[in-house]
């Protein structure tokens, strides 16, 4: 079986019912697509299937066929996509461990609506966060689509660009 | 009377499983054998610098001190201990030691000492506990310490470099200087430095927090950029050579055992390489990968002795705790007046009784440890919110002293309190690795496996009666508290004469930790312990979470009944009480409390104390045809010291959705001697489209050092619980709301 991988190709031999997640994960060895659930609850496994995001969790290997995956390792090659600048200059993320899943997710709404109003984030962003994150994750889309600048956000949160050094 | 705080509990817990082994160990390492730093740097050790750039490894520069180590390029290298899951700690805890190291801020990295480390420095760095909001409140001081005195070493160094006297030597960001034009840096004089006698910590005088220039500014985490892409390892992504994975099952009524299985329905499965039996209440398969070792786990035939807990349920608990109302309590905790004579002559009754269920962790990184056994040394890679904890659960599992054990610490995919003094995850991995000598094993619990054998967060009811007098002032309240109790099943030994204190956290008369803010004139706060076989433990916020439900709602009930505004009714009997009436009338003014709302929006407050620190919320809701649309949440928080603001935001705005999901969601409920929610599908917890709009204001008045992560996770219920009542014009006693056939939009 072969699995097209953020552009390149893998080799695999592993049972077809398989999920995708685990031939990720295991098989490829990329782990920043992340576990949560195993039924398609959470989110923290959000891949790209040709362009569209899924939650390879429930996807058997087998019905991959030649769809090209792009997994989080592949977003930007040096954290420069838009969703994961403004991700860092907010410091969305607590622990970090379903964030994989959320960038992926907002960068997916990103690329269908580039200027999301309040109800397409939260019709779109349905991926778990425990630490409780969701606050900043709308803030970072609103940052990240250019529809708030990045001071104005942190204004809110008594925090200039500068004040955070 | 002394209570068990959180720190003290923790700290029983600690000795009940450890303290025992941890002093014949240290005093082994007294009597000569002492273990350099990085003794275990064998290639999985290695590979766990890699994955976890944190584990400190090697101290390649002289040291300064345990705190701070200083490269020839003046990179500052501090030591945190303290467990990193989200809460921005490690951040918080680097701004302290640099605000007193003087030191440049973008010159700075972070690493963390061992466990085995630790013992071979006879705790040089403290506890490793990060629970209870301790953080930063209970190391401030000995760090902010450490980085004077390196600082004045440091200083030192270069004023016996220039033979001056070192009143004449002076520094900014890391660049020493004298008035004479001469200047160096920490990186060139460290070597030196490291030789100087420390100076005697108590003779510092730290720095003012007006004076702070680091600390106290809402700089960027230190650990950010990594959560972004993918790279961060976490305890389930560490990949090991020659490494197995493990999937297990424990018995799913608690308490049960393991009567039979049938290994070779599935020994022959793709990469199965072995079923092992673990203790005597699990089972787990070994195998390649994970996913081969949780199917293969599912379909293996298990039979359980249930132990005779298989026949328990929900219904019955809730008989339990109901039963336990009409009780005497086991003691009466605070006994202030005779309120049970002067509520029952008041010309008001006010009577209500309440219920808080069973809540899981579910930490979004199931529970994981990966172990490697040799009869000789015992590593594990854990992530952990308290590294000597995991440590000594390692040792007892592996038969081995402290020295011979050592724990890699990963950033926890959050902890919540599950990871903490409950360790069980790292004995069964312990349990696993020890059939396969030489062989890293990484063990995952499934979701299912996470979701049903936790540590809840115990269920409880309360019986709570008050009496009004004919100017609607109160004579008297009466809280009976009837539930599980946390110590029962995690610190035994804190439980004296059958009476239990931790239980009744936030209505205590003593100031300082979790303080009850209101002054009544007659008080009988009883506490009813009604165990079961659930497994309880520390949750977010802990006992506040039900004990602030108590007692605001029913402030509410009976400001009601008084016919008084529900923030004047409480500021009436908080005149004793500043900081908690403080920091209500700062959440009343933020959020506009006299000015009104819109049609169709009501507001609720809440005031409670915890962790050291006193929070207050407002709620504004709307509810339609039972569905609550939360509008907008504003809270006061007064934790002392601020030392990143923009972190104890989030930290509050974490508290909200944790909280919110806790009051609307479905519980968790027994059936079967087992818990019948297996995943997010059952167990569904708080989306992004249901968080509301949370606005902070905090006001430290710097006089004392209180926690972030839980406290105010106690006023969010409360506070959205009473905006609903005053919506709905009736009041709300059970809970999740969905008891009260309400949901969240």
């Amino acid at each position: 079986m072969q699995l097209n991988i953020n552009g390149k190709m893998h080799n695999i031999d592993v049972e077809p019912n398989m999920p995708l997640l685990w031939a990720i994960r295991e098989i490829v060895g990329l782990t920043g697509t992340k576990y949560g659930c195993g039924i398609a609850q959470c989110g923290a496994c959000t891949v790209y299937l040709n362009g569209e995001p899924a939650r390879s969790c429930s996807i058997p290997v087998s019905s991959v066929g030649g769809a090209k995956i792009t997994t989080i390792e592949a977003l930007s090659a040096d954290n420069t996509h838009p969703v994961q600048k403004a991700w860092i200059a907010l410091d969305v993320p607590q622990c970090g461990y379903c964030q994989s899943g959320q960038v992926m997710a907002a960068a997916a709404l990103l690329k269908r609506i580039p200027k999301p109003t309040d109800a397409d984030i939260d019709n779109a962003m349905s991926n778990i966060c425990r630490c409780g994150t969701y606050q900043k994750i709308r803030d970072g889309i609103h940052v990240a689509s250019g529809q708030k600048k990045l001071a104005e956000v942190l204004a809110t949160y008594d925090a200039t660009p500068q004040s955070r050094g | 009377m002394t209570k068990n705080t959180d720190k003290q509990v923790d700290q029983m817990n600690l000795e009940s499983q450890s303290r025992r082994r941890f002093i014949v160990d240290t005093s082994f390492i007294g009597g000569g054998l002492m273990l350099g730093i990085g003794s275990f740097a064998s290639i999985e050790a290695m590979a766990g610098t890699i994955y976890n750039q944190n584990t400190m490894m090697n101290a390649s520069s002289p040291e300064v001190n345990a705190w701070v180590n200083i490269k020839p390029d003046d990179t500052v290298v501090i030591r945190i201990v303290r467990s990193e899951m989200g809460q921005g700690t490690r951040t918080g805890l680097a701004q302290l030691v640099a605000e007193e190291l003087e030191c440049d801020w973008k010159k700075i990295i972070t690493e963390s000492p061992t466990p085995g480390q630790s013992v071979a420095r006879k705790r040089v760095w403290g506890e490793f506990s990060t629970g209870g909001s301790r953080g930063i409140r209970i190391s401030e001081d000995y760090v902010r310490r450490g980085a004077a005195g390196a600082r004045i070493m440091l200083l030192q160094a270069a004023a016996n470099e220039w033979n001056v006297p070192l009143s004449e030597v002076t520094v900014n960001k890391g660049v020493i200087s004298h008035k004479s034009g001469k200047k160096t840096t920490y990186g060139k004089v460290a070597e030196a430095a490291a030789k100087i006698t420390p100076p005697d910590p108590k003779s510092i005088t730290l720095k003012k927090p007006s004076e702070w220039k680091v600390a106290g500014k809402p700089l960027a985490r230190l650990d950010t950029a990594d959560k972004v892409n993918g790279t961060k390892v976490f305890g389930v992504d560490l990949q090991l050579p020659g490494m197995l994975c493990a999937a297990i099952k424990a018995s799913p009524v608690f308490g049960g055992k393991v009567k039979s299985y049938d290994e070779n329905k599935v020994k022959n499965l793709r990469g199965v390489k072995g079923v092992v039996k673990v203790g005597d209440n699990a089972v787990a398969v070994v195998a390649d990968t994970f996913w081969r070792a949780k199917i293969a786990l599912e379909a293996l035939p298990i039979e359980w002795d249930e132990a005779g807990n298989g026949n328990v349920n929900q219904a019955d608990i809730e008989k339990r705790l109901k039963d336990g109302l009409e009780e005497v309590g086991d003691f009466w905790q605070r006994k202030e007046g005779d309120a049970v004579a002067a509520i029952q002559s008041s010309g008001k009754v006010v009577e209500a009784v309440y219920y808080t269920p069973y809540r899981s962790h579910a930490n979004m990184e199931p529970m994981n440890c990966t172990v490697k056994f040799t009869p000789e040394k015992v590593e594990a890679w854990v992530p952990t919110q308290n590294g000597e904890a995991s440590h000594a659960a390692l040792a007892e599992a592996a038969g081995l002293p402290l020295t011979q054990c050592e724990v890699y610490k990963l950033d926890p995919g959050t902890g919540l309190g599950r990871r903490g003094g409950t360790q069980d995850y790292v004995t069964q991995a312990v349990g696993i690795a020890k059939n396969f000598p030489g062989v890293p094993v990484k063990m995952m619990w499934s979701r299912e496996e996470d979701m049903t054998h936790d540590y809840y967060h115990p269920i409880a009811m309360a019986k709570m009666r008050a009496g009004i007098d004919a100017n609607g002032n109160f004579t008297g309240m009466h809280i009976k508290v009837a539930g599980q109790s946390i110590n029962s099943t995690v610190a035994p030994m804190a439980i004296k004469n059958n009476k239990d204190v931790r239980q009744l956290q936030g209505l205590y008369e003593e100031p300082g930790d979790a303080q009850l803010g209101y002054k009544f004139p007659s008080l009988l706060t009883e506490y009813v312990m009604k165990n079961t076989h659930v497994p309880v433990g520390p949750w977010r916020g802990v006992n506040t979470n039900q004990n602030g439900i108590f007692m605001e709602v029913f402030m509410d009930e009976c400001a009601k009944a008084a016919g008084k505004d529900s923030l004047a009714f409480r500021q009436a009997i908080m005149k004793d009480y500043p900081k908690h009436l403080a920091v209500l009338n700062a959440a009343a003014k933020r959020s506009n409390w006299d000015k009104p709302l819109p049609k169709g929006v009501h507001r609720g407050i809440a005031q409670f104390m915890g962790y050291a620190s006193y929070s207050a919320c407002v709620a504004e809701v709307s509810v339609t045809d039972n569905i609550v649309k939360i509008h907008k949440l504003t809270f006061a928080l007064n934790c002392g010291h601020v030392v990143n603001p923009y972190v104890v935001r989030e930290q509050v705005e974490g508290s909200v959705v944790m909280a919110l999901s806790a009051v609307f969601n479905p519980e968790i409920t027994v059936e079967n001697g087992r818990i019948k929610q297996t995943n997010f599908d059952s167990y569904p917890l708080l989306r992004l489209a249901q968080n509301p709009k949370v606005d902070t204001v905090l006001v430290p008045t710097f006089d004392f050092w209180g926690g972030v992560g839980e406290p105010t996770i106690c006023v969010v219920g409360p506070a959205v619980i009473n905006a609903i009542s005053a919506a709905l014009g009736k009041p709300l006693r059970n809970f999740p709301l969905i008891r009260e056939g309400l949901s969240i939009a």
